[in-house]
């Protein structure tokens, strides 16, 4: 039998992700782009994307590391299709503060969608960073960084 | 009946506190030795004890309580000097840690003897540790770092060593046995080899002095260091062993109180071995309570544990081999008890975080040796590293709790 908060933290959508990433490869019409690096635990992500003014028209990202966050990377291109960098930013802040606990008790998260399955990550800080390694990689991709994103 | 004549195990746990916890309301497994080892009551108590009834510095005060504290403290220069069977007190320096004493030598040893185009002579398998320091050496000097390379089982061979030894080379600094793999590395035949050439030795005994006897007699290395905290002792302490001829021409590491015999604006003595490399208060408490770690190895006998060890490891390999899909990463013939293993592709963190709910402390990661994991083209492994209080009933558990992990994941 498997514990209850491992459950939640490894639910099947997240599986699912992790096991068929979605958007997963290269753009070939990239026009902003960003690395980040997760040092201790040897994740890499590679984040693709095609900017129409300021709205994100195509993402896509090419990498490995663990479940979560490989899954987080998955769903997370997908939540960013067709947003505004703007919307983007709100979203990556209102996930960040899902993961790290820092919302109110009530909160549903209705507004993350299936971005909600990533709640069971607040049990867990050793693994904050391995589901938020995409969204800082994603803002520095938005911003031109040249440096590669590291969550150390 | 005495721990020597049987290796009573259950008994010797008792002894350890920390084996008893729950983690996850399981029965805590702990395969992360390689990283710490827990601590036996009497390196507890000793640490306790320093500070309820003889805390105060060593080496300074006429008072009682300072007699006695520096009393113990060198006392412990004389358990570790045996341990390891050095020739004098002389060449027992206590420092921070396994880190701390490669630094020591590549900033004292390097400034003086390392020059523009030396090279130094490391293996593939380091820890961070042994590579770094050469690095910033390297940096500072125009000398030239070479590396012994490993072939796929984890191991390094003899002649491509003796291949990479020039006229240039000026230090060979090699792990006894690696963190990451479990190789037991030739260290014997190696330094053999470089006294031929003229060439002074290192050895990196942070993961083999808690499992096989050390003898730099009998081994004839020039430089040996080890962590207190892996040989069931505090965090925080170590040794350097040095050759006392090589430790007297080399200039003091830091400068500050206890190193010195005079100081005045114009002129500084330094004071002899070994407190020419202890500036500063050491870490009292801490070499206090390794003395005590010291003993209880003593007490159960390091040969006593390498025999026992060796039989648990040779269980735990052959369990590991049994599981479908798991790969070991490191498979040298000669080898102790650490196994690094991938489990198809899922992520060694998850292994973790999962066997963590199992009550099993596991490390997942590089292992301080990105090296490693780039000749094996993996960005991490999982690794269980067993010490003397291990049992066979753990690594079944361990082995039926593998199976939880691919309900989660297959």
């Amino acid at each position: 039998m498997i514990n209850s908060e491992l459950k939640e933290l490894y639910q099947q959508v997240i599986l699912d992700h992790n096991r068929n990433p979605k958007n997963f490869g290269k753009i070939e019409n990239h026009n902003h782009d960003a690395e980040g690096f997760n040092p201790l635990c040897g994740d890499h992500v590679h984040v693709y994307l095609h900017l129409d003014g300021d709205i994100i028209t195509n993402i896509s990202f090419e990498g490995g590391g663990c479940a979560i966050s490989k899954s987080s990377t998955s769903l997370m291109t997908a939540m960013l299709k067709g947003k505004t960098i703007k919307e983007a930013e709100h979203i990556f802040e209102r996930f960040h503060d899902m993961v790290t606990g820092k919302t109110a008790e009530d909160d549903d998260f209705e507004d993350l969608d299936k971005l909600a399955v990533f709640q069971g990550v607040r049990e867990f800080p050793v693994r904050v960073k391995c589901a938020t390694l995409a969204w800082h990689t994603v803002i520095a991709a938005l911003k031109d960084e040249q440096a590669p994103v590291s969550t150390e | 009946m005495s721990k020597i004549e049987k290796y009573d195990v259950l008994n010797i746990r008792k002894d350890f506190p920390t084996l008893g916890l729950q983690v996850h309301d399981k029965n805590l497994v702990y395969f992360d030795n390689a990283a710490t080892t827990h601590k036996p009551l009497s390196v507890i108590e000793k640490t306790d004890e320093y500070y309820r009834s003889m805390n105060s510095n060593v080496h300074r005060g006429v008072h009682a309580l300072s007699q006695l504290a520096s009393k113990e403290y060198e006392n412990v220069r004389e358990k570790v000097r045996k341990f390891i069977n050095a020739g004098s007190e002389a060449e027992i320096i206590f420092t921070a840690g396994t880190t701390a004493g490669i630094n020591l030598i590549a900033s004292s040893f390097g400034r003086k003897f390392i020059k523009e185009g030396d090279e130094i002579l490391i293996t593939e398998m380091e820890h961070h540790s042994n590579i770094v320091p050469w690095q910033m050496l390297c940096e500072q000097t125009g000398a030239v770092l070479k590396v012994i390379p490993i072939n796929d089982n984890g191991e390094i061979s003899i002649d491509e060593f003796e291949n990479l030894l020039t006229p240039k080379t000026k230090l060979v600094s090699v792990v006894h046995i690696s963190n990451a793999l479990g190789t037991i590395n030739p260290v014997k035949q190696i330094i053999t080899i470089s006294h031929e050439h003229g060439i002074p030795v290192l050895v990196d005994a942070a993961q083999s002095i808690q499992h096989v006897k050390i003898d730099v007699k009998e081994l004839d290395c020039d430089f040996l260091v080890f962590s207190g905290h892996k040989l069931y002792g505090p965090t925080g302490t170590g040794v350097l062993y040095g050759k006392e001829k090589i430790l007297n021409i080399m200039p003091p590491y830091q400068g500050g109180g206890d190193m010195i015999t005079s100081v005045t604006f114009a002129k500084t003595t330094y004071n002899s071995l070994p407190y020419k490399f202890e500036a500063g208060t050491p870490n009292i408490a801490g070499v206090i309570a390794l003395g005590s770690a010291v003993d209880y190895v003593n007490s159960i006998g390091i040969e006593a544990i390498h025999a026992y060890e060796s039989e648990l490891s040779r269980y735990a390999l052959a369990e590991l081999q049994k599981i479908d899909k798991l790969r070991l990463i490191g498979t040298a013939k000669e080898r102790i008890s650490v196994f690094s293993f991938v489990l198809e592709n899922i992520h060694p963190h998850d292994i973790g975080t999962i066997l963590d709910f199992e009550g099993i402390a596991i490390r997942t990661g590089h292992h301080c040796a990105h090296p490693v994991m780039q000749h094996f083209k993996i960005p991490a492994t999982a690794r269980l590293s067993l010490a003397m209080y291990n049992t066979k009933d753990e690594i079944d558990y361990f082995v039926r709790s593998i199976k939880k992990i691919f309900e989660v994941f297959l």
